[in-house]
């Protein structure tokens, strides 16, 4: 592939896209700190997003850990009642919002205009300004912290009319929303607005890697999605301050109604944090594989009937509030049937790695990990879609669980993976695969003391968000705890190995992975990258 | 377990007291016939996903195994085919469909609430339990017992698993018959609740201007723990349900009781009572009822609940204190007029008035409640 054609080398006659006299002041970024502030380089851009995902993600993290250590044994040993609330609540908000999201958008941003052949973004000063709200977002949401009264302790979905008690931080958490949905909705457009206008030559839609469908898909559920919450909670605040009734029974509102508003958004989020996943994975198993990702087709429209699907079956979230029974068993059977596509993907996995030859790097381990764990989060899902069934597990530990193995070693285990794979192209340097390997052994066997103990709490009968316990439910939660613990540390391994792959390391190829150029145009660049890429379109073949 | 306890003492990590047996790892068959039914579908379920999850991870760990470039493996070619991909979307259609046949029934089971013997109706509280018995008026409040209470109190580090059924233990357990079909209608005074029982199989989310409901029939007298499902405030954690089921002899003596008590309730509002018994009084309501944002001492939690030491209202016009106690103030102080009988919010008022180094002298008698309600 030849992405230079003679007309661009007697323009720019020191350019050479192979990237050996790549450091021109007039094509590489500014100097200081403004580089970053004023920056529209869909490069720059990923790499603000992927540092504030890797911040939050930590900043969560700690939340988790002040949640477990009260949980560690029965009795209350270090936070109020409300404090712990509060806890959760953000733990939620900022791991949903801060880390996982921002994470995927900023693989997204490095990697979307890289592998469709594109320049950069279609709409950078737009992408610049998404990037930038977040940061105010976050402050304005930890803010809260200090008011009277604490931050929100109402659980992430803020159901009223409980959240309606809260003091001085309902505006502030609801215009953190609003913010963020901003940001989700803005890069949501410009995700789609380059990949249906800005692929190279020849790139037909069944031609684009997994991963930009994935993302298509991903934006479409947004756009379609956030401005539903944005209302929902927009009433909230009129409620709480202007006066009406939207959710208050007594003033002839409904609070159900909040629930089905919060969950219409709420059951599609949880796909837009898992359907990039896999995208990562269906890139990453064909590389270590040295085989094609089977069944690419199917895989697409697997991943557009779950985007479909997600719209259809908001409600078995409330399969306790006395839904009538028909909408109760609508619900249920639309909810099975996400098991069809989902299962397709697991297969076509398992099917790419039949007769491969597979090695096992850092990113394949992690993405192994990936279909294993997060199967067993499809697994507990499928049960919990039967509605009977489900009014034991409902609002107990082992929907804590469930959630859990979907979007820890499901989500996250997809961004560790993504990560590794990308992180010499994006550095140019390779990372330290021991250490790589020891995040992933540490992370691996952390994750399922973490979250395996908690499916039998839930179902001995322990309720979720509760600070304190009967005794019976002693052993689980100190293991979990311990579990937590090792988890949380461990991720701080994956920060020095980015930070050391960042300082400098062994050069990585341009191919970085053996055959990785037969699995996307990102492998044919230099790595690192030129600061400009694509400048002239590819021809695809 | 004893290994799991070995392992975690020997990590140095904690250790632990006698009290903690009773672990479990799986759902309770539970004691009516709606739980076996639920229980049943759930390994049902369960089952299914063990015989898939054993095919695929099987797959997988061939692959890995054998298919790796280490041991010489060659990579095939093949990407697609159609046939297997259809096969393997329409077999786990297949399998839906025989767990949908199944689930549709329990459900159709669970919600048929028709031809119940009595209903009771549950209505929750910030952070309390109120059952009503439709039909002979027996109306009381059930709440976390005194001993868990203070236990789970931050900073007290009693021992919890010294206390019996900590967390588990309320005042005042609902009473059903058993053999009887029991229909609960569910309804909130002021958030979302949910009450579940897990060995009836179900849980009901309670919420305000709505009427919810569903049924049991246990068939053994004995006593059913559960605890408050949905997130419902700072004490989400501390709001137990206890289920007394007796026979149905037992029910009706127990019945008659409480006719009685609430005979004499009757009677002790038209009493006098002297300053030492509104105090003892007092200091019992006030730990139940109080102290969860109060605090035992007195002395509240910072920016978010006011204390009752030196507070201007347990200082100043008595008028108003009570006012606060009987009808609740803003979105956070509940009102007690409904919860307390006048007796109690006389005592509580006197308690707070002359308690916590207050000592304004004022005496409340049960007559002056009930005059302003």
């Amino acid at each position: 592939m030849t992405e230079a054609t003679h007309e661009e080398h007697a323009i720019h006659d020191e350019h050479i896209a192979h990237g050996h006299h790549d450091e021109h002041d007039h094509h590489g970024p500014a100097k200081g700190i403004m580089r970053w502030v004023f920056t529209t380089n869909h490069k720059d851009i990923g790499t603000l997003y992927l540092v504030t995902a890797l911040i939050m993600f930590m900043v969560g993290g700690a939340m988790a850990l002040v949640i477990r250590a009260e949980l560690f044994e029965p009795g209350m040993q270090y936070v109020d009642p409300n404090f712990f609330n509060q806890m959760t609540t953000l733990h939620a908000l900022i791991m949903v919002f801060g880390a996982v999201m921002p994470a995927f958008v900023g693989f997204a941003n490095w990697m979307i205009p890289m592998m469709i052949g594109a320049p950069d973004m279609a709409l950078p000063r737009m992408n610049n300004w998404s990037f930038w709200i977040l940061p105010f977002a976050f402050v304005m949401l930890a803010s809260t912290l200090f008011m009277d009264g604490g931050a929100p302790a109402a659980g992430w979905t803020l159901y009223p009319p409980l959240v309606l008690q809260g003091g001085a931080h309902l505006p502030f958490a609801i215009f953190t929303v609003h913010l963020l949905g901003m940001s989700s909705i803005m890069g949501a457009i410009n995700i789609i607005v380059t990949v249906f206008n800005m692929r190279a030559p020849g790139m037909t839609l069944m031609k684009l890697p997994l991963f930009v469908w994935t993302w298509v898909i991903t934006a479409f559920l947004l756009i379609t999605v956030m401005p539903v919450f944005a209302g929902a909670v927009t009433m909230l605040l009129t409620d709480k301050f202007f006066g009406t009734s939207f959710f208050n029974a007594a003033g002839g509102g409904d609070p159900v109604l909040y629930q089905h508003l919060f969950w219409f958004f709420g059951h599609p989020e949880v796909y837009i944090m898992i359907l990039p996943s896999f995208g990562v994975i269906s890139t990453i198993i064909p590389t270590f594989a040295r085989k094609p990702l089977f069944g690419y087709s199917s895989m697409v429209y697997a991943t557009a009937s779950i985007g479909f699907l997600s719209f259809i079956v908001w409600a078995h979230h409330q399969y306790t509030v006395g839904m009538p029974l028909a909408g109760e068993l609508y619900f249920t059977y639309a909810t099975m049937l996400i098991a069809v596509p989902t299962g397709v993907k697991v297969f076509n996995w398992v099917a790419t790695m039949w007769k491969g030859a597979m090695t096992f790097e850092t990113p394949m381990l992690f993405a192994i990990a990936f279909v294993v764990l997060f199967t067993m989060g499809g697994f507990t899902g499928l049960m919990m879609s039967i509605s009977p069934a489900d009014l034991q597990y409902h609002d107990t530990y082992f929907i804590v669980a469930h959630f859990h193995y979907v979007l820890v070693p499901g989500a996250v285990f997809a961004l560790f993976a993504g990560a590794y794979y990308w992180l010499p192209k994006w550095t140019g340097h390779m990372y330290d695969e021991k250490l790589g390997k020891l995040h992933f052994w540490l992370s691996t066997v952390s994750v399922n003391v973490l979250f395996f103990p908690q499916h039998f709490l839930g179902l001995a009968g322990m309720p979720r968000r509760i600070p304190d316990y009967a005794v019976q439910f002693a052993e689980f939660n100190a293991m979990s705890s311990v579990g937590a613990f090792i988890f949380g540390f461990s991720q701080l391994i994956f920060v020095w190995v980015v930070i050391k792959a960042i300082r400098g390391g062994e050069k990585a190829t341009d191919e970085v992975w053996e055959g990785a150029s037969e699995h996307g145009l990102e492998w044919t660049l230099p790595s690192p990258p030129p600061y400009h890429t694509w400048t002239t379109a590819p021809d695809i073949k | 377990m004893k290994k799991l306890k070995l392992l975690i003492t020997g990590l140095g990590i904690a250790t632990f007291g006698e009290a903690n047996a009773d672990y479990a790892l799986n759902l309770s068959p539970g004691v009516t016939q709606l739980s076996r039914d639920i229980y049943d579908l759930h390994m049902y379920i369960l089952w299914i996903c063990v015989a898939i999850g054993v095919g695929v991870y099987g797959m997988m760990v061939y692959s890995i195994m054998h298919h790796r470039k280490s041991k010489g493996a060659v990579p095939a070619h093949f990407h697609e085919n159609t046939k297997l991909e259809v096969v393997w979307t329409i077999i786990p259609f297949v399998i839906l469909l025989a767990m949908a046949v199944p689930a549709t029934k329990v459900m159709i089971e669970a919600y048929d609430t028709s031809a119940s013997d009595m209903t009771v109706k549950v209505t929750g509280y910030q952070w309390k339990w109120r059952y009503t018995y439709l039909d002979n008026g027996i109306d009381f409040f059930s709440t976390l017992d005194a001993k868990s209470n203070e236990a789970r109190q931050l900073g007290v580090r009693s021992n919890p698993e010294a206390v019996p059924n900590y967390l588990l233990e309320v005042d005042k357990p609902l009473v059903i018959p058993a053999g009887k079909k029991v229909r609960f209608l569910f309804t909130a005074a002021d958030v979302i609740h949910s009450w579940w029982v897990p060995k009836f199989g179900w849980k009901k989310d309670a919420i305000p201007g709505y009427v919810t409901d569903a049924w049991t029939k246990v068939e053994e007298p004995g006593i059913y723990r559960g605890q408050c499902a949905e997130l419902c405030g700072r004490d989400h954690g501390f709001m137990p349900i206890v289920v007394d089921v007796k026979s149905e002899a037992d029910y009706g003596k127990w019945v008659e009781a409480q006719k009685a008590q609430a005979q004499k309730a009757v009677a002790d509002a038209a009493k006098t009572y002297s300053m030492a018994e509104l105090m003892a009084k007092g200091e019992e309501v006030y730990n139940a009822s109080c102290a969860g944002c109060h605090m035992v001492n007195g002395e509240g939690m910072q920016g978010m609940f006011p204390a009752i030491k030196g507070s201007s209202v347990a200082t100043g016009d008595l008028n108003t204190h009570l006012d606060v106690v009987v009808k609740g103030k803003g979105q956070m102080m509940p009102a007690f007029g409904d919860s307390l009988s006048p007796v109690e919010i006389a005592a509580v008022v006197t308690y707070q008035r002359n308690g916590f180094g207050n000592n304004k002298g004022d005496l409340v008698q049960p007559s002056d409640v009930s005059a302003r309600n």
